[in-house]
């Protein structure tokens, strides 16, 4: 399931969501990405996401579509915030659960690798000296490579 | 051919617009020559496509590269590498 909102999401609430009463799970994981208050050693008093409404949607679930075709995931959870936002904030959720712990772990990596390098969102940041705009990392690019041969998990 | 043109993050700034209805001439069929099309609009179309290596293309809502036809194309959309997460 993926969600793309202003608001900001309880993570308990969601993962006590997606749980439900399903007792054959057996492995949970859960990662939040969270607003920093500096950028290159200067302190950051908002940031903002600017989205492409329709394909946010559209490329998440394509993401999560291929996360769940190479791992054996029982549920997913991918829940991206946009607007404006204050360092401490919640950004975005990924929740993935399965049988066993490896391919939760694996598949919660994948889903965040794919969506920093694919989901149409954009960071402003406010800091001392007005808006800039983040620049994408050529790290977040050299982490796709790891994804590039199928993993196939531990059953 | 017509479609629409998005514009995202510091594109849209330096284009001064988020979205447009653009009537192509007939020999505008790959993003790259969308692009060239575009830049020849005015000076704030020049300096937002000034690095065109740098800009991100989708059609449809779909990532591609500038070589890609839009013959079928219903929307464009031009914006940075992206940085959500």
């Amino acid at each position: 399931m993926i969600r793309v909102q202003q608001e900001d999401f309880d993570i308990g609430a969601e993962i006590a969501l997606l749980r439900a009463d399903r007792k054959d799970t057996g492995a949970i994981v859960t990662f939040t990405g969270t607003v920093r208050d500096t950028a290159n050693g200067e302190a950051i008093s908002e940031m903002t996401l600017e989205h492409y409404p329709g394909m946010t949607e559209k490329e998440l679930e394509r993401i999560e579509a291929e996360a769940t075709a190479r791992w054996p995931l029982q549920s997913s959870l991918i829940i991206h915030r946009y607007g404006a936002m204050k360092p401490g904030e919640n950004i975005v959720l990924v929740i993935t659960v399965s049988a066993h712990r490896q391919a939760a772990f694996e598949a919660a990596e994948f889903l965040m690798d794919y969506l920093k390098t694919n989901a149409p969102f954009w960071k402003k940041e406010a800091g001392q000296d007005g808006g800039e705009w983040v620049d994408a990392r050529e790290s977040d690019d050299n982490a796709l490579k790891r994804w590039e041969t199928p993993h196939k998990a531990a059953e | 051919m017509r479609l629409t043109v998005r514009y995202f993050a510091w594109v849209r700034e330096k284009t001064g617009l988020g979205e447009e209805l653009v009537d192509l001439p007939e020999n505008v069929r790959t993003v790259a020559d969308l692009i060239v099309w575009l830049k020849t609009r005015g000076p704030e179309f020049e300096s937002a496509f000034e690095k065109s290596d740098v800009i991100r293309a989708a059609v449809d809502q779909t990532h591609v590269g500038h070589g890609t036809p839009i013959a079928e194309a219903r929307e464009i959309a031009f914006f940075p590498p992206v940085t959500g997460g």
